[in-house]
C-alpha cells in the first residue's frame, strides 16, 4: 500500500523545477482521486537528480530522479496504478532492518556516507513538527533536561565535537566558558550567516530539518545556562527562514519553547534576525555588532564572547551543523559519536559538492575518509571527463589542493597540512579548463569586496595583492611580482583582526604552492595553460571543421564572424569580444580557443 | 511621495538601535529601496543621528539608495558559477542590457545585481530573475532569455 508521495522542495529542488512537479503529481493524484497524500521534504543531498520524487510504502521508499512534469503520468500510472515501479528511473530504495534505514542507489552516492546531521533530511516534513517527532525529535532534550547541566557539557566534551563553522573549536569547551561565566541574562547563538561562495550546506539543513536546529540551541541553552536564543541567518535565503519561523511556532504550540518547558524549570525561546549581506558577520564578533544594530566590524578578542558577548552578556556562538550534531550526540551518547572519524576529528562533516563534479550535492562523510573516496567514489570524478586538477576547500578562507594530494583524509589537521582549511564545507571541484592564477584573483576579489576596512593590511594589502594577480592574468607579471605576493601575504595575515583578513592570502599562497608553473606560464610564455584568462587567448574558426552552417555568426553579439554559407568562417579578432558564445554554439567543434597574447 | 501614512510602522519597532537593522529591511521590501525621507524618521525615531543611519546601512550590501526596476536580475558570481564560465554570463547580460551590475536601465525596467552566491550550485552559472531560478545557463542562452525578457514574453 502507497503511504504517501513526497517531493524535494528544498531550494536547490525548487530552482530545478520541483514547484512544477509537484503541481504536476497533485493534478495526477486528484485526477484519480486516489486519495493519497502529497507531502514536501528537504533535500536528500542529490541535487544532480532533481527534480527528486518518492514514493513510500509500508516496507520501502522508492525515489526517482530528474522527474520533469512530464514524466509524471507515467509514474502515477505505472508505480501507482499498476504496482509496478519504474525502474528506469528509479535513482535510490530505502529499506528497514531492524528499525534501521538502509540505503541503495544507483551511483554508489550514499555507500561511504554517513548520515547523522542530514539523517531526517529528505525524509521528513520540515514544515511538521509531528513528523520530526515521529522521527525521534525532541527526545534529546528531553533525555537532556533530566540530566545537570555539567554532565551534558561533559558528554559534548567527551564526544570530541568541533565547531563546524571552519575553525574547529571544541564545542563542550565553548560551552563550559559560558557556563562558568557570571551573570543573570545569557544569549546563545546560532550562526547561519552562510557566506562562502559555492556553500550550501547550513540552508539544506534548516531548509529540510529546521527542528534539529531548534533542539541542539535547546540544549546548549540548558546546558549554558542560557534563556535567549538568536539565530542570525541571512536573508539570502527565504525559504529557510520561512521554514524556520514555521517550526519555531509550531515547537512554541507544543510547549517545547516557552516557559517551563515540559513542565519543568528551563525557560527558553528563540528569535530570528536576518543578515543583510555582510561575509565578515560570520566572524562572532561581528555578528554581534550586526544583531545590535551597528557596522558589522569585528573587535579585538579577549574579551571573548563567553564573558562580554551580545549587549556585553555571556554569548555562546555556534555554527548550525555544530547545533545539528548536538540532539544525536545527546541520544545516542558520546561514546557512539567518537566511534566515528580520526582521533582528533570525531563524527561526521557536511560537504556541498560543486564546481566540475558530476554528482554534485551534499553529502556528509565520516571523518578520516580520503578526498579521493569523497570526490571519486561519491562525487563520480567531473562531469566534463576531464580530469580534477584541483579541489578547493574553505571559500575565500581556504586553499587549493592538487590532486596528488589526495589521498589526503577530511579531518581539521590533515586539510590545514596541505595549507587550505577544513572550512564551513564548500567543496569546489577543478578540472583542467580552470584556471589557477584566475581562482585566486577570483577569491581576492571576494575578500577586496568584502574587508570591512578596519585592519590596514586587510583593506589595502588584499587590493594590492589583487592588483598583481590582475597584472599577471593579463600577462604583464614578472618575477618581482610573485615575490612581492610572498611577501606581502604573511604580513596581510599578521596584521589583521579577523580570520578574513588572517586567511584571505590562502587562497593565493596555495596556488602558488601547487601551480606555481601556471603563474610562470603567464608571466614567461604569456599564455593561459587552462585557456581562461581572456587577454591571454583568442578563438578562431578551424577551417577544417568548419561546415559553413552559420550558426555561430548568427549567435555573434557584435557581428565578429563573417562567411558564406558552406564555407569556413572568420572570426574578425579586432572586433571579437571573446564572449565565448560561437564556441558554445558550434556543434563541429570547429572553434577553437587558441594562445594568442595581443602584446602591449 | 511617500505619505506619513506609509511610515506608521517605524514607530511599531522597539526604540533601540537593534531596531535598525530590522527596520532598513522592512523598508526595503516597502518600497523596494531606502528612501531619505524614511531613514530620517528612523533617525528621529530611534534618536540615532542619520548620518550613523547612512554608516551602517551602506555597510551591509543588501540596501539600495535607488528605486529597483520590475526586473531585478540577480547574476551569481558564486566559485561554483565562476569556475563553470559566470563571468561570460554576466558579460552577456551586461552588454544586452547596457548596464553595469548594481545599476538599472534608462527606462526602469531592468537593475542588474551581483550576488556572491545564489547557493543553486548544482544548476551552475546561473541568474536570478524575481524569483526564478535559471541555471545551466550558456551566453547564448541567457541572450535569448533577455530578447525574450526585452519583448515582454518571459514568465509564460
Amino acid at each position: 500500500m502507497i503511504k504517501a508521495v513526497t517531493i524535494g522542495m528544498n531550494s536547490c529542488g525548487i530552482a530545478a523545477g520541483a514547484k512544477e512537479t509537484y503541481e504536476s503529481v497533485e493534478k495526477e493524484l486528484e485526477k484519480r482521486n486516489l486519495g493519497i497524500p502529497l507531502k514536501i521534504v528537504g533535500c536528500v543531498g542529490m541535487c544532480y537528480k532533481e527534480p527528486i520524487v518518492s514514493i513510500i510504502t509500508e516496507d520501502e521508499i522508492i525515489t526517482y530522479g530528474n522527474i520533469m512534469p512530464d514524466a509524471v503520468p507515467k509514474i502515477v500510472e505505472g508505480h501507482i496504478i499498476n504496482g509496478k515501479p519504474v525502474e528506469e528511473w528509479i535513482v535510490k530504495r530505502d529499506w528497514y532492518e531492524d528499525g534501521v534505514r538502509k540505503t541503495w542507489d544507483t551511483d554508489g552516492y550514499f555507500d561511504k556516507q554517513k548520515k547523522i546531521v542530514l539523517e531526517n533530511s529528505g525524509y521528513i516534513d520540515p514544515e511538521d513538527i509531528d513528523e520530526y517527532i515521529a522521527a525521534g525529535g525532541y527526545k534529546a532534550i528531553e533525555k537532556a533536561l533530566g540530566m545537570k547541566p555539567e554532565e551534558i557539557i561533559d558528554i559534548v566534551t567527551k564526544s570530541g565535537l568541533r565547531g563546524r563553522g571552519g575553525a574547529g573549536f571544541p564545542t563542550g569547551l565553548k560551552w563550559k566558558f559560558v557556563r562558568k561565566a557570571k551573570g543573570e541574562v545569557k544569549y546563545i547563538i546560532c550562526n547561519a550567516d552562510e557566506g562562502d561562495p559555492g556553500a550550501f550546506m547550513d540552508r539544506n539543513v534548516l531548509e529540510g530539518d529546521p527542528h534539529r536546529v531548534i533542539e541542539g540551541m535547546m540544549i546548549g541553552a540548558y546546558a549554558t545556562g542560557a534563556n535567549n536564543g538568536l539565530i542570525y541567518i541571512r536573508a539570502e535565503y527565504p525559504l529557510a527562514i520561512e521554514r524556520l519561523k514555521k517550526a519555531l511556532a509550531q515547537a512554541r504550540n507544543k510547549g517545547f519553547l516557552g516557559s517551563s518547558i515540559l513542565g519543568g524549570n528551563f525557560s527558553f525561546d528563540v528569535k530570528i534576525k536576518e543578515g543583510a549581506g555582510a561575509f565578515v558577520c560570520g566572524e562572532e564578533t561581528a555578528l554581534m555588532q550586526s544583531i545590535e544594530g551597528k557596522r558589522g566590524m569585528p573587535r579585538p578578542r579577549p574579551p571573548y564572547p563567553a564573558q562580554k558577548g551580545l549587549w556585553g552578556k555571556p554569548t555562546n556562538i555556534n555554527n548550525v551543523e555544530t547545533w545539528a550534531n548536538i540532539p544525536w550526540i545527546i541520544k545516542h551518547g558520546w561514546e557512539e559519536y567518537a566511534r566515528i572519524g580520526t582521533e582528533k576529528s570525531k563524527g561526521t562533516k557536511v560537504f556541498a559538492l560543486a564546481g566540475k563534479i558530476n554528482r554534485g550535492g551534499n553529502v556528509e562523510v565520516p571523518m578520516g575518509l580520503t578526498l579521493k573516496e569523497t570526490l571519486y567514489d561519491i562525487g563520480g570524478g567531473t562531469k566534463t571527463g576531464k580530469k580534477i586538477k584541483a579541489v578547493q576547500l574553505g571559500g575565500p578562507s581556504g586553499g587549493c589542493i592538487p590532486e596528488r594530494l589526495f589521498e589526503t583524509t577530511v579531518d581539521y589537521e590533515s586539510i590545514t597540512k596541505t595549507g587550505a582549511i577544513m572550512g564551513s564545507g564548500g567543496m569546489v571541484v577543478m578540472d583542467e579548463e580552470t584556471c589557477m592564477v584566475d581562482i585566486a584573483k577570483f577569491f581576492l576579489d571576494f575578500t577586496v569586496k568584502e574587508s570591512c576596512g578596519k585592519c590596514t593590511f586587510c583593506r589595502l594589502g588584499t587590493k594590492r595583492m589583487w592588483e598583481i594577480l590582475d597584472k599577471i592574468s593579463k600577462g604583464k607579471g614578472t618575477l618581482d611580482d610573485i615575490e612581492t605576493l610572498e611577501r606581502l601575504a604573511p604580513q596581510v595575515m599578521d596584521g589583521s583582526l579577523c580570520a578574513l583578513g588572517q586567511t584571505a592570502p590562502k587562497p593565493v599562497l596555495t596556488t602558488l604552492k601547487y601551480f606555481r608553473e601556471e603563474y610562470l606560464a603567464h608571466m614567461e610564455e604569456k599564455k593561459c595553460p587552462a585557456k581562461v584568462c581572456k587577454e591571454l587567448i583568442k578563438y578562431v574558426i578551424n577551417p577544417d571543421k568548419c561546415t559553413g552552417c552559420t550558426a555561430c555568426a548568427k549567435s555573434c553579439p557584435v557581428n565578429a564572424i563573417s562567411g558564406e554559407k558552406q564555407k569556413a568562417h572568420k572570426i574578425d579578432q579586432e572586433r571579437c569580444i571573446k564572449c565565448r558564445t560561437c564556441y558554445e554554439v558550434c556543434k563541429f567543434g570547429a572553434v577553437e580557443i587558441r594562445d594568442g597574447y595581443g602584446g602591449d | 511621495m511617500i505619505k506619513m501614512k506609509d511610515l506608521a510602522y517605524v514607530r511599531t519597532y522597539e526604540k533601540s538601535q537593534g531596531s535598525l537593522i530590522p527596520l532598513l529591511q522592512e523598508t526595503q521590501k516597502n518600497f523596494g529601496y531606502l528612501p531619505k525621507k524614511v531613514l530620517q524618521e528612523i533617525s528621529d525615531y530611534l534618536e540615532v543621528p542619520l548620518s550613523r543611519i547612512y554608516g551602517v546601512a551602506t555597510f551591509y550590501s543588501q540596501f539600495r539608495f535607488e528605486p529597483i526596476g520590475k526586473y531585478l536580475i540577480k547574476i551569481c558570481h558564486g566559485t561554483a558559477c565562476h569556475v563553470s564560465g559566470g563571468i561570460n554570463i554576466s558579460q552577456a547580460i551586461r552588454e544586452e542590457f547596457g548596464v553595469q551590475e548594481g545599476k538599472t536601465t534608462e527606462d526602469g525596467s531592468v537593475t542588474l545585481e551581483r550576488v556572491a552566491c545564489l547557493g543553486c550550485c548544482s544548476l551552475a552559472p546561473v541568474i536570478m530573475i524575481n524569483d526564478k531560478v535559471y541555471g545551466k545557463l550558456t551566453p547564448d542562452k541567457v541572450r535569448k532569455l533577455a530578447k525574450k525578457l526585452k519583448k515582454g514574453e518571459l514568465h509564460d
